[in-house]
């Protein structure tokens, strides 16, 4: 009987046998989470960051580079420092700094290493480097800040930082992670996709400590990373320097465009400030100090300052009742019976009329305009024709968004007969005698620089032009151009029709509404100028207008210059468009008058009147001095503590 | 031999992984294999009525040994266990297994002991206890933990069948104690015994039958809370967590739950064929803790995936059925009461070991046999299983004469 209890104990072992073959064959072939956390657990992607794209301008000047930067590292574990004290000394920073950032370092794992400080300069870093063989533990990794070389044009760059929260959450493909550096607003921005490159994955077997082993399956699944495409910029580095000094010490924009190709040559948002500001470790005191910065410097105004465009608008005015046909070359209307001051004799023609600027004559104009159809009822005739108006007038791109490369482009109003149905609560309640103010570009007309400018290069080029852009290529003019920056807009104008008005925009700068200083010899000008009204503070701080172009057969450039708070258009706009166009048509200044004049000028407004501001302070101009001349490593660890990323490869 | 080839094959693999995991303790290992190679033979030369007639001293020498440590022994991991000799260790507690497998034997072997004697299993269960207490002393629970699989041979050798029963429905409470609640269990117990009175005939239901029943069912609902306080009062903590794991293995998976965790994620990624061999990423890493000792069947489960470890078990429920079909020819009491102590020690550790790997046992700090890294646990293995080996050798030798 005992004999058999052996097959009790045989059974035993085989029942045991076979529960622990069904667990793990369940374990091992029918789960596979748990091969999933293996992999998760053992292979670590290491992701490596390519150097981004350099800006160029037309001539092939460099706007924006990387500088190599060195980040330190430490790995708390082999750290050896004999003398402490002289450590702290030759890395300029103080004990107590020393200690938290090593306290960080430690907690966030003693054998990886993680940020000692970041971006040090080549001459910092030179300075450290022999003496760093002494000290163990600490190794420098390359990295890269944006330069800019030219310090200007600080706003339609953009800049380069850390991804914001809210970005990070609504990307529609995972790319980026914590701590990744992307392109804010500008050019950085809307070409983040082409500037930025491609980033390399490598696959690294890591153990439980997460120190590295090796590349996984030598590397089979690991990508290269590919370098950002370097941009070209149909900007004229020279010119927009050149701009910017004019505008020192004056609110508002200059743009120039090259008509024949919609190409962006300047651009100039004043006040504005040295890109290199937002570039470096001192990043968030920067941006800080710029923010609270009365003059609002971030501003981009080319693009996202609205005015209302004042008398160049007559020079639609006069075109679409050209086309119309409700307007002449020799149509004369004088004066009498109309609403508005003039500071003209009167009694001009066409031609006369945009030379002078005459207000009553555009008056009748417009009134001829929206009441050129069959009908009788006032009103209706109102709004039939302002429907006209606006569809005429929407052609030259003033309706919507023009489509700059610019991420921020504003859309301004160009008013429908709906929009006036709505201010007046229904429709018929309203007429010319209401919207007059139209017909000199006041009112609810509102418009950016950028779209003037194209007026003025649709002038220029007698009846089309092309979506005015910042971009000539990627790495080859012509390379990767959007096509929409080749396609001819026409404005359903006839040839014939530019011809009277650009002979008296001509007129204009040559003995009219623009200051004599401004009709510079050689440059054969042809402009417009406006006063948009401003009656915020009295109307001696109207904006300053100007659009224009030179020369006046087969131009070159487009300008247009908005000087806020300046008063007359022929004086400081229409001075700062002549010498930009002088400058870029000679590439040197004969006006020295002019130009000492406008540089000496000041129309920043009285910083009372702004919000938030108790003492005027100087806004930050563009400079040609570097960031803060002694600069102490550590300055910028209490804005900007230093928070330990993760692991990524360089 | 079929033994010496059962024990190279299953032997191999841990040389090779060994070799490469970590390769200063792969360095000793093939030392330690050298020197059991040198016992094996000295083992096979010696006369087997050796083992026979010095069985009791060998026992009262690691007794001896087992005391000494407790006051020599140098400290590892919070148990005094190991005697250290330059940078080698030796655990004596390994060694008590076979020596009290000898004595039991032994005693076992004297015409006329009888297991329902109440008097010789007295004896049996102080041989058995003495070394346990004194392991226990040196707190290594795990080893002592070994005794019970004595069971097995007493089992065989005729130990009234209640007593494993005991054993057995004690486990069974212990285990749903800690999964369900109290309550539901003293209504189990009720409603069983209410079933068992429902079935017995019905002239067995005697007052004094029924009061019986009443107090079983009382001592087990006492037990049931025993349990209760015995786990979170008497066990010390990591063995309490240990048993939490083992209930819920999805707490805290970075701390008490981790390696288990990680065990099972080694294994499970070894899929049905395995990364190959040296390609584990797991355990090569160090995300398993104790991956040359108590944790090898990793390896073998992530390197060779399902096949490996069903070759694994398979050879060890073949071992363990040969040594037992082999005792059942053994002549003499004494080699076939041997037989089966060496059936049981290997068994109770195989199950113990691949359990916890798997997580259907807590983990228990026993290596995996013929497997795991460590001198003490190689040499007490081999010894244990070629002394058997001599004793069998005779029997062949014998009846070739």
């Amino acid at each position: 009987m005992l004999e058999n209890r052996k097959w009790v104990i045989i059974g035993l072992f085989c029942i045991v046998g076979l529960t622990y073959l069904a667990r793990l064959f369940y374990l091992q072939v029918l789960d596979d989470t748990y091969s999933l956390g293996a992999s998760k657990n053992s292979i670590k992607r290491v992701v490596e960051i390519p150097y981004r794209g350099q800006i160029y301008d037309r001539n092939n000047q460099l706007i924006v580079y990387n500088t190599p930067v060195y980040d330190l590292y430490v790995t708390p574990k082999q750290v050896r420092i004999p003398d402490t004290a002289a450590f702290c000394r030759m890395m300029a920073i103080t004990p107590s700094d020393f200690d938290s950032i090593m306290g960080l370092a430690k907690n966030y794992s003693p054998v990886k290493p993680s940020l000692f400080l970041r971006q040090l300069s080549k001459e910092d870093f030179a300075r450290i480097q022999d003496a760093l063989v002494d000290y163990r533990g600490f190794e420098p990794v390359i990295s890269s800040m944006r330069t800019y070389p030219a310090h200007t044009m600080a706003n339609a760059l953009g800049y380069v930082s850390e991804i914001s929260k809210k970005q990070l959450e609504n990307q529609d493909i995972t790319y980026y992670r914590q701590g990744d550096y992307i392109g804010h607003n500008g050019l950085e921005q809307q070409y983040e996709e082409q500037l930025r490159g491609k980033r390399g994955v490598k696959f690294m077997m890591q153990n439980v400590r997460g120190v590295n082993k090796g590349s996984w399956k030598n590397g089979e699944f690991d990508t290269l990373a590919v370098a950002g495409q370097n941009l070209i910029t149909g900007i004229d580095v020279e010119v927009q320097k050149y701009a910017d000094s004019l505008m020192q010490n004056k609110v508002g924009a200059v743009l120039a465009v090259e008509p024949s190709s919609g190409e962006i040559l300047v651009s100039v948002s004043a006040p504005t400030y040295d890109p290199n500001l937002l570039s470096s470790r001192f990043f968030s005191k920067n941006y800080r100090a710029l923010i609270k910065n009365p003059y609002k410097p971030l501003i981009n105004r080319p693009v996202m300052a609205s005015y209302r465009p004042g008398s160049t608008f007559k020079l639609i005015q006069a075109l679409i009742a050209q086309q119309q046909g409700s307007l002449f070359t020799n149509t004369v209307y004088g004066h009498g019976g109309s609403p508005m001051r003039c500071h003209c004799h009167g009694g001009n023609n066409l031609r006369g009329a945009v030379q002078n600027s005459c207000n009553p004559y555009f008056y009748y104009v417009f009134r001829k305009f929206l009441y050129f159809n069959g009908e009788h009822n006032t009103f209706k005739a109102s709004a039939i024709g302002l429907r006209q108006w606006h569809d005429m007038a929407e052609k030259f791109g003033i309706g919507g968004r023009l489509g700059v490369d610019l991420p921020s482009e504003l859309k301004g109003n160009l008013p429908t007969p709906e929009y006036y149905d709505k201010a007046y609560h229904g429709a018929l309640r309203w007429k010319f005698s209401n919207v007059y103010s139209l017909s000199i570009g006041e009112g609810e007309l509102l418009i950016s620089p950028l779209k003037l400018v194209n007026l003025a290069a649709t002038i220029a080029n007698r009846g089309w032009y092309i979506t005015p852009h910042y971009i000539k290529g990627f790495g080859k003019a012509g390379v990767g151009l959007p096509a929409e920056y080749n396609e001819h807009h026409e404005t359903g104008i006839d040839y014939k029709y530019y011809l009277p008005v650009i002979d008296g925009m001509r007129g204009a700068v040559a003995h009219g509404t623009v200051t004599p200083l401004a009709n510079i010899e050689g440059i054969d000008l042809c402009g417009k100028t406006g006063t948009s009204q401003n009656s915020k503070y009295g109307h001696k701080y109207d904006h300053s207008i100007f659009i224009g172009f030179a020369p006046m057969n087969n131009p070159k450039i487009a300008v247009a210059v908005f000087v806020e708070n300046a008063g007359w258009g022929g004086k400081a706009a229409a001075s700062v468009a002549a010498l930009v166009a002088e400058r870029y048509l000679k590439r040197k200044t004969e006006a020295l008058k002019l130009d000492a004049q406008v540089k000496a000028s000041n129309y920043l407004p009285p910083a009372q009147f702004l919000p938030g501001a108790k003492k005027p302070v100087a806004p930050k101009k563009d400079t040609t001095q570097k960031t803060p001349a002694a600069k102490p490593l550590m300055t910028a660890t209490k804005s900007n503590p230093i928070v330990v990323p993760a692991v990524s490869g360089n | 031999m079929g033994w010496l080839n059962v024990y190279a094959a299953v032997y191999s693999p841990e040389d090779h992984t060994s070799l490469f995991d970590l390769s200063t303790n792969a360095g000793k290992q093939l030392m330690w294999i050298g020197t059991t190679v040198i016992l094996i033979i000295c083992i096979l030369v010696i006369n087997h009525t050796f083992f026979d007639t010095f069985a009791f001293v060998f026992y009262g020498f690691m007794i001896l040994m087992l005391i000494l440590v407790l006051f020599i022994g140098s400290n590892i991991n919070g148990s005094r266990s190991w005697f250290k000799f330059g940078s080698f260790t030796i655990q004596p507690a390994e060694f008590a297994k076979v020596a009290t497998a000898l004595a039991l034997a032994k005693y076992l072997d004297v015409p006329g002991i009888n297991l329902t004697k109440q008097k010789d299993l007295l004896y049996i269960a102080g041989i058995i206890v003495l070394p346990c207490i004194l392991i226990l002393a040196s707190n290594e629970t795990g080893s002592t933990l070994v005794f019970a699989s004595f069971a097995i041979m007493l089992y065989r050798e005729g130990l009234p069948g209640w007593i494993p029963a005991v054993g057995l429905s004690a486990a069974a409470l212990f285990i749903l104690a800690l999964v369900f609640s109290k309550l539901y269990i003293f209504l189990g117990i009720v409603v069983l015994l209410l079933l068992v009175i429902l079935l017995m005939p019905r002239y067995n239901r005697t007052l004094p039958n029924l009061l019986g029943i009443g107090l079983v069912g009382l001592m087990m609902m006492g037990y049931v809370a025993g349990v209760d306080f015995f786990v979170n009062n008497v066990l010390q903590k990591h063995q309490r967590n240990r048993i939490k794991v083992l209930v819920d293995p999805t707490i805290d998976p970075l701390g008490v739950g981790w390696n288990v965790t990680q065990a099972k994620i080694a294994i499970g990624s070894g899929r049905l064929q395995g990364k190959g061999f040296l390609e584990g990423t797991q355990t090569k890493f160090d995300f398993v803790p104790e991956q040359s000792t108590d944790f090898i069947f990793c390896t073998i489960g992530e390197e060779h995936g399902f096949i490996g470890s069903f070759i694994v078990v398979a050879l060890f429920i073949a071992l363990l059925a040969r040594i037992v079909i082999l005792a059942e020819k053994q002549r003499t009491k004494f080699a076939r009461v041997y037989g089966y102590c060496v059936a049981g020690i290997i068994f109770f550790h195989v199950m113990v070991n691949i359990g916890m790997t798997i997580g259907l046992m807590p983990v228990i700090g026993i290596p995996l046999p013929f497997f795991s890294y460590g001198g003490s646990s190689l040499w007490s293995f081999s010894i244990l299983l070629f002394i058997f080996l001599k004793l069998d050798s005779r029997r062949a030798g014998a009846m070739w004469r």
